[in-house]
């Protein structure tokens, strides 16, 4: 099969569905013209015009705005925030607006709208260009949360995102953007919801998320060097969350630890850790590690912020706990 | 216009005065949950404004919006039944007074949060654009929110993109308790127009014909594709920020002489002066005092909404929607 990058899959999605229907969109800063930040847009605006690709001024609010008024009325918009880290610019219109619209008007509005943004660090892009903020977001009821780890994931998620009747956060991560893998010629879609076994194993539930994916599979093959077989479940969309697969895992190994790069107070970690501990109590013969970042905004140093996001090593040191 | 269409202005003005003070008794008297942000004193702009509109078009309203809504024809007794919490209002008790919504008649919603509607319309009116369809949308704000940054944001995205919007700057003259000269140095806020190349216009905010003129013409100039209009109608809210709110914050005299230029008494004078005769106008008042009392009889008699009603409608029932409830 052939390999693409992640950058690569979110275009070929978007290109996709601008092809499939005329009412989707795309809205953001720089990603027409210049071709995005990240360069994931890049020929869009060549291939679509200004008037499907469309370069907005530096204002996240009235970016939000835009494309939910027209997603209210039908369009299918989908928005470029160019760092996670800008949500904070116009959390209103996500978390007081965009979630709410369809509860507060007792379900009368139907919102087909995709907010796109890379978070995550690992390039010295320090405390405002470098969060993983899903956990402000998978709080707020009416969105639904989508963190995908690998090209496949990517490409398939994004399609099913744009097709959604409801909000979706589409949350990319900014050092995967190169990272390649095998991604099928054709039309495919991931359905929202559906958790992926990236590696099976007997012995420990390693649920991770996003890049941290690949740090958890770097464990796991280190670990089975000493015998320890690690199943390393990627939720891939976090509302709705897979329960299900999770719970399924941990009933067969007993063990969990979850992983991601967010601060580890007030997680996702929290949350998966509280489900399978109402949920599967009796299955558990260990306490659930979770691997996070440190409870601090992101340092500048390179060598700061490795010591304060989680680590391969970080991984495997909380695997052989649960291991005992 | 003809006279009935004239008196058809002064009615839905009845509608909403009437609407408001039956409202705000309700509340008074504790029938009413949460609180209230009444328009009397203001119902020369929604009425002015929405009579200028196309059936098609849409408003974008605020947390005072009772009258921008029944101005665009929203249903008394579904509107009168949210605002008591119950099942039959138009968001099924879910909205409440800051989040009435009737898309079928174009009204995107109220806004709880001051400035939060206006980059919404400018995705109504881009929907607009896009589709060809001449529709228009009117999005009132109030002065306090022509200082939260989506004001700055919206405006100069609407007028780069030439979005048919006009954008309604109903100034009360506070921002809550604080007031316009408190919280703005600019005396009109029609004046930031200049800032965002577009065309700024004051009106008398009481007088209905002044607003509905210079709404069609921003309208006119939405539907030819010429992009929006920043349209201040200068006004006053009579109950205050709140039902219940004391108003020490105002000037000695300066509620009895808004009070003397009251839209509806303006109004009236002005029919009654065109020839309409005064008991045709005071049998047209009782009409709308009896349709209001039907309101309140509806949403009074109608049920409160179930309880596991608070969990639907959070998301569209897709897949992914139905299974992120747990």
């Amino acid at each position: 099969m052939r390999e693409i990058t992640c950058r690569e899959a979110v275009r070929e999605a978007l290109r996709e569905e601008l092809q499939r229907d005329e009412d989707v969109f795309l809205i953001g800063e720089d990603i027409g013209f210049y071709g995005g930040t990240n360069k994931v847009t890049e020929g869009l605006w060549q291939e679509f015009g200004p008037e499907r690709i469309m370069d907005t001024p530096i204002s996240e609010a009235a970016i939000i705005g835009a494309a939910l008024g027209a997603a209210a009325v039908g369009m299918r918009p989908v928005a470029e925030i160019m760092f996670v880290d800008f949500i904070g610019v116009c959390m209103d219109q996500i978390a007081n607006q965009a979630a709410k619209l369809r509860y507060m008007t007792g379900g009368k509005v139907t919102l087909p709208l995709t907010i796109r943004t890379p978070g995550g660090a690992g390039r010295s892009a320090a405390a405002q260009h470098s969060q993983s903020l899903e956990a402000w977001l998978i709080h707020t009821p009416g969105l639904l949360v989508v963190m995908p780890s690998t090209p496949y994931d990517t490409k398939g998620l994004l399609k099913a995102a744009i097709r959604e009747d409801n909000p979706v956060v589409f949350i990319e991560n900014k050092m995967l953007y190169n990272t390649k893998g095998p991604v099928p010629e054709g039309e495919y879609v991931i359905p929202l919801g559906k958790a992926d076994i990236k590696r099976e194993g007997r012995d420990v539930t390693v649920v991770a998320t996003s890049r941290m994916v690949y740090f958890a599979l770097e464990a796991a093959a280190q670990l089975a060097a000493e015998g320890i077989e690690c199943e390393i479940v990627d939720p891939r969309t976090l509302v709705p969350l897979d329960k299900e697969a999770i719970l399924e895992s941990v009933a067969k190994t007993g063990r969990l630890v979850v992983v991601h790069e967010a601060p580890e107070r007030g997680g996702f970690g929290a949350e998966v850790a509280a489900i399978v501990v109402n949920e599967a109590f009796d299955y558990l013969d260990a306490p659930i590690q979770r691997v996070c970042s440190k409870n601090t905004p992101m340092p500048f140093s390179p060598r700061l912020e490795r010591f304060i996001t989680p680590q391969v090593e970080d991984i495997i040191a909380a695997v052989r706990t649960v291991m005992g | 216009m003809t006279k009935e269409e004239l008196v058809l202005l002064h009615k839905t003005m009845l509608q909403i005065r009437h609407f408001e003070h039956e409202v705000a008794k309700a509340f008074l008297a504790g029938r009413i949950p949460g609180f209230l942000h009444s328009s009397v004193g203001q119902e020369a702009v929604a009425v002015g404004v929405c009579s200028a509109l196309r059936e098609d078009d849409y408003v974008v309203s605020t947390h005072r919006g009772h009258g921008h809504v029944l101005a665009k024809g929203a249903d008394l007794k579904a509107m009168m039944a949210e605002i008591y919490g119950k099942v039959t209002g138009c968001c099924k008790g879910k909205g409440g007074s800051m989040h009435i919504a009737d898309f079928d008649r174009g009204i995107v919603g109220a806004n709880g949060i001051v400035g939060g509607g206006i980059p919404i319309a400018n995705g109504v009116a881009l929907a607009a654009k896009k589709r060809k369809n001449g529709q228009v949308v009117a999005c009132f704000f109030g002065d306090g929110a022509s200082n939260q940054g989506t004001f700055h944001e919206a405006l100069n995205l609407a007028s780069i993109w030439d979005l048919p919007v006009v954008f309604v700057a109903e100034n009360n003259m506070y921002g809550m308790g604080t007031s316009q000269r408190r919280h703005q140095k600019v005396e009109n806020i029609a004046d930031r127009a200049a800032a965002y190349k577009i065309p700024g216009a004051v009106v008398d905010g009481n007088d209905v014909l002044a607003v509905r003129e210079a709404t069609l013409a921003a309208c006119d100039r939405a539907r030819r594709g010429e992009g929006p209009t920043l349209l201040e109608c200068k006004t006053y809210r009579h109950y205050g920020h709140f039902v219940g709110d004391p108003g020490l914050y105002r000037e000695p005299g300066e509620l009895e002489a808004w009070m003397e230029r009251d839209p509806l008494i303006l109004f009236r004078r002005y029919l009654e002066k065109q020839g309409v005769p005064a008991a045709a106008l005071d049998e047209l008042e009782a009409q709308v005092i009896e349709e209001v009392r039907e309101a309140v009889d509806f949403a009074h008699r109608s049920d409160e909404p179930a309880e596991e009603t608070a969990l639907e409608d959070v998301y569209a029932p897709t897949e992914a929607g139905r299974r992120a409830i747990w």
